[in-house]
């Protein structure tokens, strides 16, 4: 399993759906272009969303890491 | 814009059990880059007077049980409010919010009795108008 280094990292297990993404979606905000921001995720809703929503805001979904009862997206700021 | 890219909320209700899918619908949409409008009618419009959002816990009668249920998880879980939910959708994306001119002067009611998320007071063409092109719910 690679290890991502990133630049940003939003805990927001315990959040129920959309909170996950919206804090993403405000993490990428505050990043710079080619920043790296991971969001860790208890939210079922975010497996579908997270893919989604990078697709749809032209952002690279570098990983979705399965880790102890929670996922870890790690997506760059690609513009 | 294409069709898909507008959803126009008509809210006559203010149930809390459903403005919370209203506020998760505006944040979802709002975050696929849809324009979403939101028209307060009727008991829409009382929902969003100053000092109401806070208070509200005013379930749907047909789904009472649900609701009680679904409120009282919200609770325990931490899940934030609505209005919150709300307030994000409309700093994260475009999120508009108006109040019926209708419904206002029925009750007697100024853009300063309502709540400051609320934008302004158009009438029912205007809503119409707006949501051409886009999908119509009612709430």
């Amino acid at each position: 399993m690679a290890d991502y280094a990133t630049d940003m990292e939003i805990d927001a297990r315990g959040m129920f759906c959309p909170g996950p993404l919206m804090e993403l979606i405000k993490g990428i905000k505050q990043s710079q272009v080619g920043e790296t921001v991971a969001v860790l995720s208890t939210d079922s809703g975010s497996k579908k969303d997270i893919p989604a929503w990078c697709q749809k805001a032209g952002h690279e979904l570098l990983a979705v890491v399965d880790e102890d009862g929670y996922a870890r997206f790690v997506v760059k700021k690609a513009r | 814009m294409s069709g898909n890219d507008k959803l126009s909320i008509m809210l006559w209700s203010a149930s809390v059990d459903k403005l919370y899918p209203v506020a998760m619908l505006a944040a979802g949409a709002a975050a696929m880059d849809v324009q979403v409008n939101i028209f307060l009618t009727f008991s829409g419009v009382e929902a969003f007077r100053k000092g109401a959002l806070q208070t509200n816990t005013q379930i749907t009668g047909d789904y009472a049980s649900h609701g009680e249920k679904f409120l009282k998880l919200i609770q325990e879980h931490n899940v934030p409010p609505w209005y919150q939910t709300l307030a994000q959708a409309k700093e994260m994306g475009d999120v508009k919010i108006s109040a019926c001119a209708m419904t206002m002067d029925l009750f007697g009611l100024t853009k300063d009795d309502l709540d400051e998320m609320v934008e302004d007071i158009e009438g029912m063409a205007s809503f119409a108008e707006e949501a051409k092109g886009g999908q119509i719910l009612f709430v």
